[in-house]
């Protein structure tokens, strides 16, 4: 049983498919790199996956639960655009929150180890309205990751982090990996997502265009998988970012 | 930074950390969003302002002499509650939407139905609290003895305002990505909550004037809680429906 | 297929019309107490009952569309929603004109009325937030919850209400009496090219909707290339 199953997953908006026929599996230890222009479906199939929206077809299954009962959820941790932070409450007070929500068995501790992790074991009674982007992300992360969950699904991390944050993520992720987690990353941001990956998907509007193995060339030639299917490459001068 | 080596993560074998209860689930909800909405009390100063304001209003618009305002006090206080009310739910699930915080509740394993009875619990508390402050606000003003009757009193107030409150958390959840929601919210919501402001208003009136519940009043009594039920109900099922999209 | 089901319909709710405006008009004669105005009632009623219907109708297919997430369903509920309302309209500006001429009054808190006003208030609502939300499936759910609710509403609505008028009692619309049989054959013979009538327009409805969705769907097409 792998720690990711997706089979046959359609998603509609209406009578449009946004998603289509997509399957795959992910083992663990596996870094899957989700690429594909904007709108091709990448944060629509990972919010599926993380229990946030229900395909139309098909089903996705977390180390053996369907993606919405209570145990997958358990072994999900979620990066997404928004760092899912409260602003009025402080950095100890957001992360005691989500381990209570985890049902961690000590969520004062298991907090306060995350905080010194990340370097803000002396803001941890600062409010997160007052934190700057980069103490944000690094909160963001140790939520992400307190509940040492199997699964990590993570929209677009890399964006507009610093190069701290850039640097603690890609540590944690590696760790992750050593451990035997699964990870799926979808981003644009080539470069930082492909060092990491193992294998690569390519979703061309809604339908999983390609699913394999990194291989060198596309870490060499991070836009090679963009032109085998004759998509432009994301970022580029005529596509809007984001 | 290394995490910490946790057993059993390794090849698709589960973990199963023990999940909090239902009623755990809940209260988690409800204190984070008490404690948030002490720390900058808006929606609560913003309601507490508004009640005050409409109390002050409504004797401009009425001119009351003592006795008329006994026999009215039934329907000012509710429309009062009812307004003040609206600023404190519209609040409920908005507050979700910065950073993305709803997606990472629903992401989290707890089931829809216990973040709505949360979110539920820490706005009733808050209308509540704005209630039972305008309660005296309003004897003084109108120079009205309210408490003769207090106890059902008491009851009444909780029956009507666990009813607007739980058909206003629902519909937060539902318009919270809206437009306008900061309009749609007051017109969607309350039609529907013309039931529970009638009996409401229906009882209060004569236990404001210091009448006891006599029989005839006992069917709005059992309308409050038949709404109450039934609209309870009715959210708890619907709750995942709202939130997972 | 369709459009000769919905033409043959319209010709016999027509020629319904047609033969109970006669009865009406020129067979039944005035009533004792309220003179020539209360023929107003063959519409005035059956228009309630067929909004009634219609609130039903549309609980029933938001329902179906929880359970099956077939989005026509979606679509059924809308339309019988906004039919509905046209029905409820006519109930309500029919009671007006009727309360006018026989009290002097426009609005009289009768407690039918006032009921069908607040449900025509929350149904409403329920057209509004469907123009509020952009994804066809994301409105269909939030829509289909809020077609629930109104319909747990309704019954509790008109309850309360009706004991909140009894303790002021006020003209009522037609207010008791037993019917002469002859009128009230006329009223539930009536009842049925309303009914056609309903069923016509719901089915131009929903196929406004299906368009609407194809439009939709090849609009996010012609973006996504």
């Amino acid at each position: 049983m792998n720690p990711i199953e997706v089979a046959g997953v359609w998603k509609f908006y209406g009578d449009f498919p946004a998603l289509r026929d997509i399957s795959f599996a992910a083992e663990a230890g596996a870094c899957l790199a989700l690429l594909g222009r904007n709108g091709a479906g990448k944060t629509t199939l990972l919010r599926i996956m993380a229990g946030l929206s229900r395909p139309a077809r098909g089903n996705v299954s977390v180390c053996g639960a369907q993606a919405r009962d209570l145990a997958a959820r358990c072994s999900i941790g979620v990066l997404g655009h928004g760092v899912s932070l409260y602003d009025e409450l402080s950095a100890f007070e957001n992360l005691r929150l989500f381990a209570r929500i985890y049902g961690l068995s000590e969520p004062a501790r298991t907090a306060m180890e995350w905080l010194e992790r990340t370097g803000l074991d002396r803001v941890k009674d600062g409010l997160v309205r007052e934190f700057s982007r980069g103490m944000r992300q690094r909160l963001a992360v140790a939520r992400a990751f307190l509940h040492d969950p199997a699964v990590l699904l993570l929209d677009e991390p890399f964006t507009a982090l610093d190069d701290r944050a850039i640097a603690l993520l890609q540590t944690l992720l590696r760790d992750a990996l050593a451990e035997g987690r699964t990870i799926v990353i979808s981003t644009h941001q080539l470069r930082e997502a492909l060092e990491l990956a193992t294998h690569v998907a390519l979703l061309v509007r809604g339908r999983l265009a390609h699913a394999g193995e990194r291989t060198t060339q596309m870490l060499e030639d991070t836009g090679w998988l963009y032109r085998q299917y004759g998509e432009s490459q994301p970022g580029s001068a005529f596509n809007r970012h984001g | 930074m290394a995490i910490p080596a946790v057993r059993g993560i390794a090849a698709g074998k589960r973990v199963q950390p023990p999940r909090l209860s239902f009623l755990r689930q809940s209260l988690t909800i409800a204190s984070k969003d008490l404690r948030s909405e002490l720390r900058t009390k808006e929606a609560l100063n913003s309601s507490l302002a508004f009640s005050l304001v409409i109390l002050l209003l409504f004797s401009f618009a009425f001119e009351p002499t003592e006795e008329q305002t006994r026999q009215i006090s039934g329907g000012l206080l509710w429309l009062v509650f009812a307004f003040a009310g609206a600023l404190i739910l519209n609040r409920s699930f908005a507050r979700e939407l910065a950073n993305d915080c709803l997606d990472a509740l629903v992401a989290a394993p707890i089931s829809g139905a216990a973040l709505f009875f949360g979110k539920t619990l820490a706005n009733l508390a808050l209308l509540l609290a704005v209630e039972l402050i305008s309660l005296p606000v309003f004897g003084i003003f109108y120079n009205v003895r309210w408490s003769e009757q207090i106890w059902p009193l008491m009851l009444v107030v909780l029956l009507g305002t666990w009813g607007l409150t739980v058909i206003g958390t629902m519909f937060s959840a539902l318009t919270v990505d809206l437009r306008l929601r900061e309009l749609m919210l007051p017109m969607l919501v309350y039609p529907i909550m013309i039931p529970v402001l009638l009996a409401a208003v229906q009882l209060t009136t004569p236990l404001v004037m210091g009448q006891p519940l006599t029989p005839e009043l006992a069917p709005w009594l059992r309308l409050l809680a038949a709404y109450d039920v039934i609209f309870t109900a009715l959210a708890f099922g619907l709750a995942e429906t709202v939130l997972v999209r | 297929m369709r459009q000769k089901l919905m033409i043959v319909l319209t010709l016999i709710a027509a020629a319904l019309l047609a033969r109970n405006l006669y009865v009406m008009l020129l067979q039944l004669p005035d009533e004792a107490l309220q003179g020539a105005i209360y023929r107003i009632i063959f519409f005035h009623v059956p228009a309630a009952w067929t909004a009634l219907l219609c609130a039903t109708a549309a609980g029933a297919g938001s329902i179906l569309y929880l359970t099956s997430k077939k989005i026509s369903y979606d679509g059924f509920a809308a339309s019988v929603t906004e039919v509905g309302l046209a029905f409820g309209a006519i109930n309500l500006v029919t009671g007006m004109i009727w309360g006018r001429i026989i009290w002097g009054i426009w609005w009289t808190w009768d407690p039918r009325l006032t009921s069908m006003l607040v449900g025509w208030l929350i149904y409403a609502g329920y057209l509004m937030l469907r123009s509020a939300i952009e994804d066809p499936t994301k409105r269909a759910n939030m829509a289909a919850v809020v077609s629930i609710f109104a319909f747990a509403d309704v019954p509790i609505i008109f309850f309360s209400i009706k004991w909140w008028r009894t303790q002021h009692p006020q003209p009522v619309v037609w207010g008791g009496g037993q019917m002469d049989p002859a009128m009230k054959s006329v009223l539930f013979l009536n009842w049925i090219p309303l009914l056609l009538l309903a069923a016509v327009f719901i089915m131009i409805r929903m196929n406004q909707e299906r368009s609407e969705r194809q439009i939709d769907a090849l609009r996010r097409y012609a973006h996504a290339f």
